[in-house]
């Protein structure tokens, strides 16, 4: 079996399938693995042990575990678009064709240039980078800067998009089990007897958890449970399938694995689960923790557990002789796994003073050296363990023995993983028994009703031998290990390990505990602890209890880190889910769309509707289309989709009086038949929306709003009418859909109206300016308002929305002598502003009231109350000194830039000028073949001719003379035609 | 993320088919109110730790608003009720008291606290 | 290749009536006018090819054969003339989907955060279909789909996406 490794046991792993080797490639290399592996069991099974380096010190670094805890084994995986940094080996099923690279390391993985911080770790301390960057500050910028971001950031980032799918779905289950461990699995089926909807989620490939390579008839026990469960109908087993966070109100965020790494499926890669969950058991285990003694990071010294994990699932030995250090009985399972592989063990190194349990009785019985009230001193070796110093643990480290061995295996005892149980605020206790942190039942995280939203079982209630379920024997105590040996020195410190990837060690923390940081939160921060990307789940335990010592105070007056979500990295690809491309998100397209996109229409986002900018010809820029569009507008005859303009029905006996709080004008006074153009403010007295109104018959209105303003505007009614004046008879109805409409615009607006024939009369008499009128056109039916936001003769014409195209094409083929001519939001936008009218969002930045608009003839005098009215009426509202709409002319041509502002004498506080008003609107008119602008300014109506300066960085200040902001067409005489 | 039952639909609607509008029950001061009044209206909101009244839209659902009470701290809802009603219904003031016995009204409305006694009672 | 989780389909020619009105009051001279039964809360009736789904308290949708939509709308009219009410047109405003197979459920499972398994045979539930708002109950063999007609494309995109072959929700 050596062509999947030199460390490929002969017999054994329960999780591999021998018949099936898989090619894959790492750092350069060619590698085979087998059907089952991981890529860490895979890599370890060729020898390759050394799987990357740290962050700081860029020490070498193989796997210490073999799950989602790792924080060492992080490879670069695939390539190109489906390049993923940071991807634990540990958990990463291995596939055919795989290609790996390691990280943080150059030129090479054996020979890295940024190992030399190793050597320099004395100049490394905690706080490192606060200290050293902050002087000479000059510094900053063009050597620590540089410096830190050449170093910064662990793994690269893909440069290419990713090809692969993702997809969300969203799921409604009584009880969601977390864990398909043993206790999981009970749980489950204890749920599912009671005819509850059950999920239980599994984060590896495999149901069953530790108890198959722990207990002795372990996986018979799952077998028997995985039958039952998959004979229940309610029951929903999913494997590969990871909770990462759970949040108010049940919300469970589950990412479940499709086709990792298998491009070639054609189904989504992954799949992000949206659970609402009545309720969540919590079964997820419990994690081992490293021991803290001098050389605890070198390549080879490996969690007890992992070792015999990989020994047991994998056949793969971590090491040939393998020496085991603990203080429970638990890793004495790891030294029975290895004799059973036919790995030697040397000796057990035990810190307790006494190993009496039975684990270690059969140890013992095999031949094993036991030497109790021992300790590591030192490791042998620097990118792989090569002996291990003994001394006493209850000394300061005198090297009792050297035992050579090519691995350690360490247990500094377990902490349940707790992780779901904290996110939504579960509390804790701490057990001086066991040695770590288990969930208080009575504080649990709670849901919508009061009630514990969250339940924890088995290891990762505490309970870590679930004996019930496993029928294992007691074990002796654990005794707490925080440093070895107990009295360390400080130099052996400086080589004991907490967080491996992050390199923070026993000493940094006892700096920081020194130099003030006495806030678990503050240290982590500062000596980085627990911010590597396994967040501590390695680290925080032993990090919190080295603190604590240096503290002088017991673990739960120090207390944890906050817990956050998710558990383990989600792939941005799952958030975004299907929003990507073309349904990236939601681009509304009037029934004229297609029109619009087959005539070279360039289109602009106006919410999520997209309108024609303009429709360029071939050749023309975009300006001079809009140029085009507006001369054949005021010369004869263009049209305008308007179909975005939101159409809103009021209707009701109070339909009037509550348009008249809706409105600043007054709208109950306006005659059937007739239009109005209002001004819908806010509470606060600011302008929000601004339409024309039309009164259909004696209690009913329609509502024009803006483009962007028909959701807002609506939901705005529909506010005022059910939480204020529920009592008024009033409905309203949101028809912005039903309708497509199309501004036809120009003086020969009503000759080709009238070429389509029809029984409106759009005669002046007929249909005079603000009137409007029903009937056919085109044999279409139709509303018609002769209303006009350009100044020139014109008619919006509304027919039902499946009939807009038709309508569109009709103007275009009767008036193709008439030049009629397709016009954009660009050109509507120029022809309003030469004629003084307010744009919402440009004039308005809901700050301004209408009466800074030069608007009070839109405002009731008579009225007693409208929405806004009170507010207009604060001081602050009434300065004369706000500033006020005019028009802006160009001294020297140029065309003012938007939004720049106009200087005053003198300087702020801040040292900066003091401004006097801003552009609010600017263009060039074709009309008038010149620059025209609006602004807001001081006293502005009051200061006509007077020239202003508008600096900009880096251009000669632009200079604009104030005047009307009416700049064509003064006297309205156009929009009579 | 919430979960809120819409008191109109009687369905269970989370957060994201949810439009969220503030403090319920704000009494509107308009012209010919002193400017304290209007300011107190406008601005000044309760943030309590505890106990407090929300306005909430299904907007993506029957688009009618309505009000809940609900703990900002511990995010439990002790009910959901019209938005027709100047106060917390006599139901919704007997449900918090039944978790939160400690907790007073702050209105004065003497009808209200009266009924949610004969509801306790 | 695999086959689709479910068949999606625009339909074309449906009519479709707002109605806005006190329903305890004018509950029955709706149902009479139209031919259909009052919806209870959430629900939709039908009676051949016409439903009338209940939207909100004071809010129905008759959904009908395009073809009949104006005699029903004067036929509402004409019964709702002394109510405070109001009937209106809507026939253009939305664009239909019909979700056909038997993942179905699948699909929609994928976009909407409502528990759509928990509906009712005869439910009608208002929710939203990933970003846009929607209206969904049952029809033999699956589901219809109503959401506004500019986002039609938007809803296609979607609902194809989410019935890609080989999705299925069931557990691998």
């Amino acid at each position: 079996m050596t062509e999947t490794g030199p460390f490929r046991l002969p017999r054994g792993g329960r999780l591999i399938d021998r018949a099936y080797q898989l090619p894959f490639r790492f750092d350069g290399r060619q590698m085979r693995g087998l059907l089952g592996d991981t890529l860490a069991s895979a890599l370890l099974a060729n020898g390759q042990l050394m799987m990357g380096r740290s962050f700081k010190y860029h020490r070498p670094r193989g796997p210490i575990a073999s799950g989602a805890e790792e924080p060492n084994a992080l490879l670069g995986l695939g390539q190109g678009g489906r390049f993923e940094p940071n991807q634990r080996a540990t958990t990463t099923p291995l596939v055919g064709g795989m290609v790996t690279t390691p990280q943080n390391c150059w030129p090479s993985l054996n020979a890295d240039i940024g190992a030399v911080n190793n050597w320099l770790y004395r100049f490394f301390p905690a706080g490192f980078y606060y200290k050293t960057f902050m002087h000479p500050r000059p510094f900053w910028k063009h050597v620590f800067e540089p410096i830190i971001r050449r170093s910064a950031g662990l793994g690269k980032a893909p440069t290419e998009a990713d090809p692969d799918r993702y997809e969300q779905a969203y799921a409604h289950v009584d009880v969601v089990v977390v864990g398909g461990g043993i206790a999981g699995l009970t749980a489950a089926r204890d749920a599912a007897r009671d005819g509850k909807s059950v999920w239980l989620v599994e984060q590896t490939p495999h149901f069953g958890g530790r108890t198959p390579t722990d207990h002795a008839d372990g996986q018979a026990r799952v077998d028997a449970l995985l039958a039952e469960l998959r004979g229940m109908a309610n029951v929903t087993l999913r494997r590969s399938t990871q909770a990462t966070g759970l949040y108010d109100h049940g919300y469970l965020l589950v990412r479940e694995s499709l086709a990792d790494h298998d491009p070639n499926a054609g189904i989504p890669r992954q799949r992000l689960w949206r659970i609402r969950a009545g309720h969540v058991v919590v079964a997820s285990g419990a994690l081992e923790r490293p021991l803290s003694f001098a050389g605890n990071d070198v390549p080879g010294v490996i969690l007890a557990s992992a070792v015999r994990d990989y020994i047991d699932n994998y056949g793969v030995a971590p090491g040939r002789r393998i020496v085991i250090v603990t203080n429970n009985d638990d890793a004495y399972r790891t030294a029975l796994v290895a004799l059973d592989a036919g790995l030697e063990v040397p000796v057990v190194i035990d810190a307790r003073s006494a190993a009496g349990g039975a684990l270690p009785a059969a140890v013992r019985a095999r031949g094993v050296r036991v030497l109790t009230g021992s300790a590591i001193a030192g490791i042998k070796g620097g990118q792989a363990v090569e002996a291990v110093k003994i001394c006493a643990h209850s000394g300061s480290g005198q090297v009792t023995e050297t035992v050579d061995a090519d691995c350690v295996a360490m247990s500094g005892g377990w902490s349940p993983v707790v992780h779901l149980w904290s996110h939504c605020g579960g509390k804790l206790n701490w057990s001086d028994a066991q040695a770590m942190f288990a969930p208080d039942p009575n504080r649990p995280p709670t849901g919508a009703d009061g009630k514990a939203m969250a339940s924890c079982v088995g290891a990762a209630a505490g309970d870590l031998l679930v004996p019930a379920l496993t029928g294992a024997q007691a074990e002796s105590a654990t005794m707490p290990v925080w440093v070895m040996p107990a009295h360390a020195t400080r130099k052996m410190k400086f080589k004991m390990w907490l967080d491996f990837q992050n390199d923070v060690k026993v000493s940094d923390v006892e700096l920081a505990a020194q130099e003030g940081y006495h806030s678990v939160e503050h240290t982590k921060r500062y000596t980085t602890l627990g911010m590597a990307t396994d967040q501590g789940k390695v680290s925080n335990i032993n990090g919190l209890a080295v603190l604590s010592n240096a503290l002088n105070q017991p673990i739960p007056a120090t207390g944890t880190t906050t817990f956050r979500p998710p558990y383990t990295p989600l792939t941005l690809g799952t958030i975004a889910g299907e929003a990507r491309g073309e349904i990236f998100q939601p681009l509304r397209k009037t029934p004229m769309h297609g029109w619009h996109e087959s005539h070279g229409a360039f289109f602009e986002p106006v919410g999520h509707w997209r309108r024609p900018y303009c429709y360029p010809k071939a050749g023309e820029s975009h300006a001079d289309a809009v140029a085009r569009e507006i001369r054949a507008v005021r010369a004869s005859v263009g049209t305008l989709d308007a179909s975005t303009l939101g159409k809103i029905i009021v209707k009701g006996p109070d339909a009037g009086r509550f348009l008249d709080m809706m409105y600043t004008g007054m709208m109950s006074t306006l005659p059937v038949g007739k239009c109005r153009y209002g001004l819908i403010c806010n509470e606060n007295g600011f302008l929000s929306d601004d339409g024309v109104a039309a009164r259909l018959s004696e209690d009913t209105w329609l509502v024009h709003t803006t483009t962007g303003g028909a959701e807002r505007m609506h939901g705005h009614m529909e506010d005022w009418l059910q939480c204020e004046w529920w009592d008024w008879k009033v409905w309203t109805a949101n028809v912005t859909e039903q309708w497509a409409q199309v501004a036809v615009v120009g003086p020969k607006a009503r000759v080709l109206l009238e070429r389509l024939g029809g029984q409106i009369d759009l005669s002046p008499e007929a249909l005079p300016f603000m009137g409007w009128a029903e009937g056919e056109i085109a044999g279409i039916p139709a509303r018609v308002y002769r209303i006009s936001f350009s100044g020139e003769l014109s008619f919006e014409v509304a027919v039902p929305a499946n009939r807009g195209l038709e309508l569109w094409e009709k103007l275009h083929e009767a008036g193709r002598d008439l030049n009629v001519t397709p016009y954009g939001t660009e050109a509507m936008h120029v022809m309003r502003a030469e004629k003084g009218f307010i744009m919402i969002g440009d004039e308005t930045d809901g700050t301004v009231i209408p009466q800074d608009l030069g608007l009070n003839w839109a405002i009731s005098k008579k009225k007693t109350d409208y929405i806004g009215k009170r507010a207009q009426e604060r001081s602050h509202m009434t300065d004369p000194r706000r500033w006020k709409l005019v028009g802006l002319e160009s001294v020297d041509g140029r065309v003012l830039p938007d939004g720049v502002y106009a200087v005053a004498d003198g300087v702020n506080p801040n040292g900066q000028r003091n401004t006097q008003g801003r552009v609010t609107s600017t263009y060039m008119s074709p009309t008038l073949s010149k620059p025209i602008a609006m602004g807001l300014v001081l006293n502005g109506p009051e200061r006509m001719g007077e020239v202003l300066e508008f600096p900009v960085a880096g251009q000669e200040s632009y200079k604009a003379r104030i005047c009307d902001p009416v700049f064509y067409d003064k006297e309205g005489s156009r929009a009579n035609g | 993320m919430l979960t809120l039952t819409c008191p109109y639909c009687g369905i269970a609607a989370e957060e994201t088919e949810l439009q969220p509008g503030g403090e319920a029950h704000l009494k509107r001061f308009g012209p010919g109110s002193t400017d304290e009044e209007f300011e107190a209206y406008l601005f000044a909101r309760k943030n309590p730790k505890g106990v407090h009244f929300e306005r909430w839209r299904h907007a993506y659902g029957c688009g009618k608003w309505f009000m809940a009470a609900r703990d900002t701290a511990t995010l439990q809802v002790f009910g959901t009720y019209s938005a027709q009603t100047p106060h917390p219904t006599p139901e919704i003031v007997a449900a918090i008291r039944a978790h939160r016995p400690d907790w007073q009204p702050d209105w004065t409305e003497a009808t209200a606290d009266t009924s949610a006694e004969s509801l306790n009672a | 290749m695999a086959e689709a989780l479910a068949k999606i389909s625009q339909v074309q020619d449906w009519g479709m009536i707002q109605i806005r009105a006190d329903l305890a009051r004018a509950g029955d001279a709706i149902a009479a006018a139209v031919g259909v039964a009052l919806p209870e809360r959430g629900r939709i009736t039908s009676d051949g090819s016409r439903s009338l789904g209940w939207m909100s308290p004071d809010e129905l949708l008759l959904v009908l054969p395009r073809a009949e939509a104006a005699e029903a709308l004067a036929a509402l009219q004409d019964a709702l003339s002394t109510e405070h009410a109001l009937v209106l047109d809507v026939s253009d405003m939305r664009a239909v989907f019909r979700i056909q197979g038997a993942k179905a459920l699948d699909v929609l499972m994928k976009l909407c955060p409502a528990d759509l398994a928990a509906m009712p045979e005869d439910g009608l539930r208002r929710t939203r279909a990933a970003q846009v708002a929607c209206g969904i109950w049952r029809e033999p063999g699956g589901y219809v789909l109503i959401g506004f007609r500019s986002v039609a494309d938007y809803l296609r995109g979607i609902l194809t996406g989410a019935a890609a072959p080989g999705t299925q929700l069931d557990p691998r």
